[in-house]
């Protein structure tokens, strides 16, 4: 057993730290630390700079422009980014779609699709949940009837997270009525120019647009546009679903956002003194650094394993849900920290160039929106609940 | 013992919540939330003409109520609306002029919703800590009264009162309790500045500097002797009321997700069918009823003149209140799933308010360690 990073993989973390510290544009990393709002082209700048460097998409096989990378070093990379304060690679097209066109699409469809992503032409979002099927994905009930070399599509699509920025859709459709619900469902990819499609907002609770509903009526899409064989899509959407796993803890985002808690409990007063020494609030920061490096070692052991060929069982539904359970306190704690400034909320002040200021110090008016924003991710990617069934039903009990 | 409330009481929390229902959807409150002051003048003129406000007083002071079960009852129905008038500022303040001055015009124009008024207590550094106060107010070297300098945070409709109380040292060490004064002063004060702002659960409130404010002597509504305490009944009506108004907000987040639990299907079955979620509702419900059970404990030790017996009572409860209501805001947008993180649904926006109570006049670590003090007898 050896917990320590070999000499190869130190001096690989060198090597991405000092791509990052001249990289990542300052005002960008400003940003991202101040919870400012990130604009589409905030997120396009940074996808340039990691494509320019050929680090876009470090887990795809390196003809298709990835990287030779084994889980352990796509870590370290992940780790270095956060740390510089980029923003999260947009997962849709590089950690979704990618992997399945790479897995399950035709020549042409790799050809045409991935140079694209790569070069930022093109914005994909996630067409999956249904207002009626959230947790039971397999029941969704857009529907594509095929009509010489065209589907014709119909339905709705919701949730779907930045579809306001995106110019193709990645869409679950149901093909075949009857028989089981998971044998009747293709993948579709759909251009969101195609007349009969119409996005429109939903506001979260913060107040921010960040999903949206997306309807379909009577959308041509051409059969080319499909990824495999056809009522095969559910495979694929597990394969999507299951494919990334190593990140799926966030061990790197919540190293990041502990270490800005702390130091905001180093500059929040309490008694006089500086929070961090009340030694009620320094536990609760205490028992989630314990969890948080306990996690990082589960998620580790799932990396490894994934370097040596073994594809993560039950580990990433626990992953899952103790990852995104440690994002949520680590917030729960920020919003705390700031006592009665966590209240104020000057939503103008969230765009960098408004001259609106906020109110309290620097990072106060996010850190509740913040708050209430995390919870969804104990919702989405499969909700914890399903998780913990997932784990339950591996029992056989 | 008898835990049923009185005629009286019973009607009037009929009467706060048929209005509320039949005026103050989701809509109307975020039309109101979104008016440059917060709130709707319509709607609190509206509520002081069904007695609302004058239910927080005492007859001694002009209104007909002001009993812990009073101000409970109110609030829990003042919570379960989600309603943003400045009822919480009304209480503070007014309890501060009807124990030292109760026969001021500032008074009567409240309770006649003429007069907003306001408490600016809390400052930057001071976290809930009653005592700490860096506010200054000095005897004007001209003899004629008080010299007020400092800021104040977080002021509750500190941006529509006509009215400030304002709380500042007149001697002694930054976290005495004794050298406190409580300042009567016009919002529209020379040397007075205030940036209102919105909170995140759609209420308002306002950052307020004082420059050099100069006052009359009779500005002085409790001094160097009685300030801190006085200050201390103020904040402990709101503590009352804060707790009451989660609770009512949790009641409703509660009913909105049994209702959801049994419409919304997944699986071919009602959520509510799942035995995992049936097990977190009943947590739910079972941290609800402990919740109304300490509330009623400290409805019934307001009026207590046992400091010691109230004060607990007061920071028990807002205990539960603050770490109930989170626990409450988080499992009802859980269980809710998407919808529950939405604008366009009602219990995001319970929970936003039910998280923000715990941020005011203490949180639950604040006053976990109060009632540890109490409890041995320190404080
Ligand atoms: C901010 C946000 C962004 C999203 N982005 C996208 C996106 O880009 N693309 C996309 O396709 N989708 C997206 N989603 C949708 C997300 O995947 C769904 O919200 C999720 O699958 C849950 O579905 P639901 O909201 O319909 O809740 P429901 O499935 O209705 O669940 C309601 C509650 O019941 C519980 N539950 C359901 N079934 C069971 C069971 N069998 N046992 C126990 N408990 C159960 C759930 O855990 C939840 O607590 C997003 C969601 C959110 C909130």
């Amino acid at each position: 057993m050896d917990l320590n990073y070999s000499e190869e993989e130190n001096a690989f973390r060198a090597e991405v730290r000092a791509f990052m510290e001249t990289s990542v544009p300052s005002d960008l990393a400003a940003k991202v630390r101040g919870g400012k709002r990130l604009s589409k082209a905030d997120h396009e700048s940074w996808h340039a700079i990691l494509s320019r460097q050929g680090w876009l998409a470090p887990a795809w096989p390196v003809e298709y422009g990835g990287t030779d990378w084994d889980p352990v070093q796509r870590y370290i990379f992940e780790e270095e980014y956060v740390r510089a304060g980029a923003p999260r690679i947009v997962p849709f097209a590089v950690t979704m779609l990618a992997p399945v066109l790479i897995k399950f699409g035709t020549e042409e469809q790799k050809q045409r699709y991935l140079p694209r992503i790569l070069d930022g032409s093109d914005w994909w979002c996630q067409g999956y949940s249904e207002p009626g099927s959230g947790s039971d994905l397999a029941s969704l009930r857009t529907r594509a009837v095929r009509d010489g070399d065209e589907y014709i599509v119909t339905g709705q699509k919701t949730w779907t997270t930045l579809g306001h920025h995106a110019n193709m859709i990645f869409c679950l459709v149901r093909t075949k009525q009857d028989g089981k619900p998971q044998e009747g469902i293709s993948f579709l990819l759909i251009d969101m120019a195609t007349p009969g499609i119409e996005v429109r907002p939903i506001i979260t609770i913060d107040g921010e647009h960040e999903v949206n509903e997306v309807f379909f009526d009577d959308v041509r899409v051409p059969v080319a546009n499909r990824v495999g064989e056809e009522n095969k899509g559910w495979t694929y959407a597990k394969y999507l679903l299951g494919h990334e796993r190593t990140g799926i803890a966030g061990i790197a985002f919540a190293t990041q956002a502990l270490s800005n808690l702390k130091s905001v409990a180093r500059r929040q007063m309490k008694g006089g003194r500086p929070l961090i020494e009340d030694p009620l609030f320094a536990s609760r920061i205490a028992m989630t650094e314990i969890e948080l490096d306990a996690l990082r070692t589960t998620s580790m052991r799932a990396i490894v394993a994934a370097r040596d060929g073994n594809s993560p069982g039950i580990e990433a539904s626990m992953l899952k849900v103790k990852g995104t359970l440690i994002r949520q306190e680590i917030s729960n704690l920020a919003r705390k920290a700031l006592g009665p400034m966590a209240m104020p909320y000057v939503t103008e002040a969230l765009d960098p160039g408004s001259n609106v200021e906020a109110v309290g110090p620097e990072g106060a008016n996010a850190v509740s929106s913040q708050y209430f924003n995390l919870r969804k991710m104990s919702i989405y990617g499969g909700s914890n609940e399903i998780q913990r069934n997932l784990i339950a039903k591996s029992l056989g009990l | 013992m008898d835990f049923e409330h009185t005629e009286e009481r019973k009607l009037l929390a009929e009467m706060v919540r048929r209005y509320i229902a039949d005026n103050y959807d989701l809509n109307g409150r975020h039309t109101a939330a979104a008016l440059p002051e917060g709130f709707s003048r319509e709607r609190w003129q509206a509520f002081a003409e069904l007695g609302l406000i004058g239910a927080l007083f005492p007859e001694s002071a002009g209104g007909y109520g002001g009993a812990g079960a009073d101000i409970a009852v109110l609030f829990e129905e003042l919570g379960r609306g989600l309603v943003v008038e400045p009822f919480l500022a009304a209480l503070l303040a007014g309890t501060v002029l009807a124990e030292t001055r109760s026969d001021c015009p500032q008074l009567a124009g409240l309770i006649a919703e003429e007069t907003i008024l306001a408490l600016a207590h809390e400052e930057a550094d001071s976290r809930y800590d009653l005592a700490r106060v860096t506010t200054e107010a000095k005897h004007n070297p001209d003899g004629s009264g008080w010299v007020i300098s400092g800021a104040k945070s977080v002021v509750l409709a500190g941006d529509s009162a006509d009215w400030l109380i304002v709380s500042a040292r007149i001697s002694g060490e930054v976290t005495q309790e004794a050298g406190i004064g409580l300042f009567l002063i016009p919002a529209n004060a020379d040397g007075l500045s205030i940036r209102g702002y919105p909170t995140v659960d759609g209420m308002h409130a306002a950052e307020i500097a004082l420059e050099a404010v100069t006052v009359d002597a009779d500005a002085l509504l409790a001094g160097e002797g009685s300030g801190y305490a006085m200050l201390e009944r103020a904040i402990g009506a709101g503590l009352l009321a804060l707790s009451a108004e989660a609770l009512g907000a949790m009641d409703v987040s509660a009913d909105l997700t049994v209702e959801y639990f049994k419409t919304r299907s997944q699986f071919g079955k009602t959520i509510g069918s799942f035995q995992a979620l049936q097990h977190r509702l009943a947590d739910v419900l079972i941290e609800i009823s402990q919740t109304r059970s300490s509330l009623i404990n400290a409805a019934s030790r307001f009026g207590s003149d046992d400091r010691q017996e109230r004060e607990w009572a007061l920071s028990a409860v807002k205990v539960c209140a603050g770490r109930n209501g989170q626990m409450v805001a988080e499992e009802v947008i859980q269980m809710h799933g998407g919808i529950g993180m939405t604008w366009d649904y009602a219990v995001g926006h319970y929970a936003k308010r039910l998280v923000m109570i715990d941020h005011m006049l203490g949180d639950a670590d604040h006053h976990l360690l109060r009632v540890a003090n109490l409890s041995k007898g320190g404080e």
